[in-house]
């Protein structure tokens, strides 16, 4: 097959960036499109060019290291399908695929199509967590699940932090992964003792970040690679709700993000 | 780099009106008000079929306890201004989140109704202020006098100006648009949480609302174009 890559090149979060196109030939279709971009870098390489920079580990569609934009959509045109899953058979030959990074105000780009997301992170670091005591393993069937819960749980705890949620949404919001952080442990009965904190302190959190509000729109919920649904941002909405009334005590001061993003930026 | 080198007024306290969900929240009651406006002032005018003497004494009615009419009058202005308000404080916010735009883009998931919200919603604003001026306050009453106690004669006389009635249909149609998303999308705000399943009835359910709320709004000036009200 063969294509050509209209690619975002960036060397660094200061400097200006630009789409430089790369035609390929002798694509196979059963590559999938983070080794499409090996085979390019291979090809730079060779001839002594900066290789396209992206992020990527587990390449199992479980680990939520890589992402970006294929010709508007983020993960490309598969639905439930992150980049590193993606086969090139899914494209047409010939066609151009202009790839992008996350653009949105929390994620400041690191290069090329890397971009910083640690204000999720952060997010989870202010509640994403249950407090377990240390000794003692407690007996397995102690706590009993509803196969209900269970379910429900686990289908928002399947959100692998990717980014692709606020990458699409048009006011770079992240509801869509703090509802998921926020309902998984929520709904189940280790997570409930600490369930109004977490909801108060995520939505802090996710309120001290660069990111947009929801507005209900899903485009989050059609680029999600594990189909997490809108329910879980109302979920985040009722059980921020509820903790809200129900608080009697001053919120704790939410992690400034700027700490953290000057990294980049000088 | 150096922690002192952070701008740290962004290390704050972000309490229920500083959040966004709080915001969306005070835009979801908002909306409910106004969508409770909405369908009683549908049922009042429909009242124009009943005939002038019905709706002019309906309109009566309305008008028994001025204190109670100013009362629900200013309810109703509070809560639209409510809901511009924090429309505006968080569209600002999503402009300053998302700044720069794709080369490409594409919208997958979202509906029309709800990718043009910032369009809708403005329209209606417009063309409510342009009917209360017209039906309320009674300036705005091109080709014919306003009698101040005769709904039914405004009404028609009103309608019968083409472009009166186009510019209705046009407004009451965005309106049914704006419904269409809103009434889904308040339900997340408050978080009433739903399945898969219960969202997609749920929108249907707003869709049908939406279109029962525009044709009985827009039955009216066709009534009246086609004659059937003189």
């Amino acid at each position: 097959m063969e294509f050509t890559l209209k690619i975002w090149r960036q060397k660094s979060h200061n400097e200006k960036g630009e789409f430089i196109s790369y035609p390929m030939d002798n694509v196979s279709p059963e590559m999938s499109m983070l080794e499409c971009l090996d085979v390019l870098n291979e090809t730079l390489m060779v001839r002594g060019e900066e290789p396209v920079a992206f992020d990527h580990d587990c390449r199992e569609g479980i680990c939520g290291s890589c992402g970006f934009v294929i010709n508007g959509v983020a993960h490309g045109p598969e639905r439930a399908t992150i980049v590193c899953q993606l086969t090139m058979r899914h494209f047409r030959s010939g066609e151009e695929l202009i790839i992008e990074p996350w653009r949105a105000e929390a994620f400041p780009l690191i290069k090329d199509l890397i971009v910083d997301r640690r204000s999720f992170d952060r997010i989870i670091e202010a509640g994403g967590y249950i407090s377990v005591s240390t000794a003692q393993a407690p007996d397995g069937n102690a706590i009993l699940v509803g196969k209900d819960a269970a379910d429900q749980a686990m289908d928002a705890a399947v959100c692998i932090g990717c980014g692709a949620c606020v990458a699409a949404c048009p006011n770079g919001s992240s509801a869509l992964f703090t509802g998921a952080k926020i309902a998984h442990l929520g709904i189940l009965p280790q997570g409930k003792p600490e369930r109004d904190g977490r909801a108060l302190h995520m939505v802090a959190q996710m309120n001290a970040e660069l990111f947009g509000n929801c507005t209900n729109i899903g485009e989050c919920t059609g680029v999600c690679p594990k189909g997490i649904s809108l329910e879980v941002i109302a979920i985040m909405n009722r059980d921020y709700l509820h903790a809200s009334w129900k608080r009697r005590e001053a919120l704790e001061a939410t992690i400034p993000p700027a700490l953290e993003r000057n990294t980049h930026r000088t | 780099m150096s922690a002192t080198a952070a701008d740290l007024h962004s290390y704050r306290v972000v309490g229920f009106w500083q959040s966004t969900n709080g915001k969306k929240v005070v835009m979801a009651l908002t909306g409910i008000m106004m969508f409770l406006f909405v369908i009683s002032h549908l049922l009042g005018n429909l009242l124009v079929f009943a005939g002038r003497a019905q709706i002019n004494a309906y309109a009566r009615f309305l008008h028994f306890d001025h204190s109670l009419l100013w009362t629900v009058r200013s309810t109703l202005i509070i809560a639209a201004v409510m809901h511009v308000v924090v429309t505006i404080q968080l569209a600002l916010r999503n402009k300053k989140a998302q700044p720069i735009s794709y080369l490409r883009k594409e919208a997958i998931n979202s509906s029309y109704a709800s990718r043009t919200m910032y369009w809708s919603g403005p329209i209606v604003l417009a063309f409510i202020i342009f009917h209360l001026l017209q039906f309320t306050a009674g300036y705005i009453h091109p080709e014919t006098r306003f009698i101040p106690n005769d709904v039914y004669h405004n009404l028609v006389t009103g309608f019968r100006v083409w472009w009166v009635s186009a510019w209705y249909v046009f407004a009451i149609c965005l309106l049914g648009l704006h419904l269409r998303h809103g009434l889904w999308s308040m339900l997340q705000s408050v978080g009433l949480a739903h399945s898969l399943r219960k969202e997609q009835a749920l929108k249907r359910v707003a869709l049908t609302i939406s279109i029962l709320i525009v044709f009985g709004y827009i039955s009216i000036p066709i009534s009246i174009l086609l004659g059937f009200l003189r």
